[in-house]
């Protein structure tokens, strides 16, 4: 049965390759390795429980939080071109 | 008791599953980065708390408990914040939203 989430979560990890891949605009491939990383958590701790090896869950929390911080600076370093200051004048604001 | 845990664990594994998956084909198949932003949204929340909520019934309580529920929260917190800040960068880098009408009224797309 665990199994089955885990192949699940898999054939996910495929479709977001695939957006990933094809995806016209940067922000796609963003959006895709962003839900792949989400992926990644969820597998690796669904793994854990396969393997009955629970020590993997502090992997998985470590790569949650590197996962939010790489989205964030890519979609910042794409939109800006730097990681300072937000460009001045622009009804939209920083991210 | 452990007889409804367990199937409160599965059906709560199935759920995320199944929200995994629709999420994964909304993301190939929906037509704009806006909208595919939405089934990545329904991966990051639902798939992915419904999936670790299922685990953290399964393992007992104990320490992995509270490693997967601090899991959920830092995807919870994170997830959407993610999402916000990408669909800015999308915004402004010049990305249209993909509306029902063509844009020359004032108000687009009123629901």
């Amino acid at each position: 049965m665990m199994a089955a989430v885990a192949l699940a979560v898999l054939v996910t990890m495929a479709l977001a390759v695939f957006r990933s891949i094809k995806g016209p605009t940067v922000y796609d491939r963003i959006l895709a390795v962003n839900a792949f990383g989400t992926l990644t958590v969820v597998l690796i701790s669904v793994y854990g429980f396969l393997s009955e090896r629970p020590e993997f869950l502090d992997l998985a929390l470590v790569y949650t939080l590197i996962n939010f911080i790489g989205t964030i600076a890519v979609s910042k370093y794409v939109e800006f071109s730097h990681m300072g200051r937000p460009s001045g004048g622009d009804e939209l604001g920083d991210i | 008791m452990d007889m409804v845990l367990e199937i409160l664990s599965w059906g709560l594994l199935f759920i995320g599953s199944g929200f995994l998956l629709i999420g994964g084909i909304g993301i190939v198949r929906l037509p704009d980065v806006f909208t595919r932003m939405h089934a990545g949204g329904m991966i990051d929340t639902l798939g992915a708390g419904a999936v670790l909520a299922g685990l953290m019934i399964q393992g007992g309580f104990s320490i992995v408990t509270v490693k997967l529920a601090l899991i959920i929260a830092f995807i919870w917190f994170t997830g959407p914040t993610a999402t916000h800040a990408l669909a800015r960068a999308a915004l402004h880098g010049g990305v249209k939203p993909r509306l029902d009408q063509s844009p020359e009224g004032d108000e687009p797309s009123k629901t």
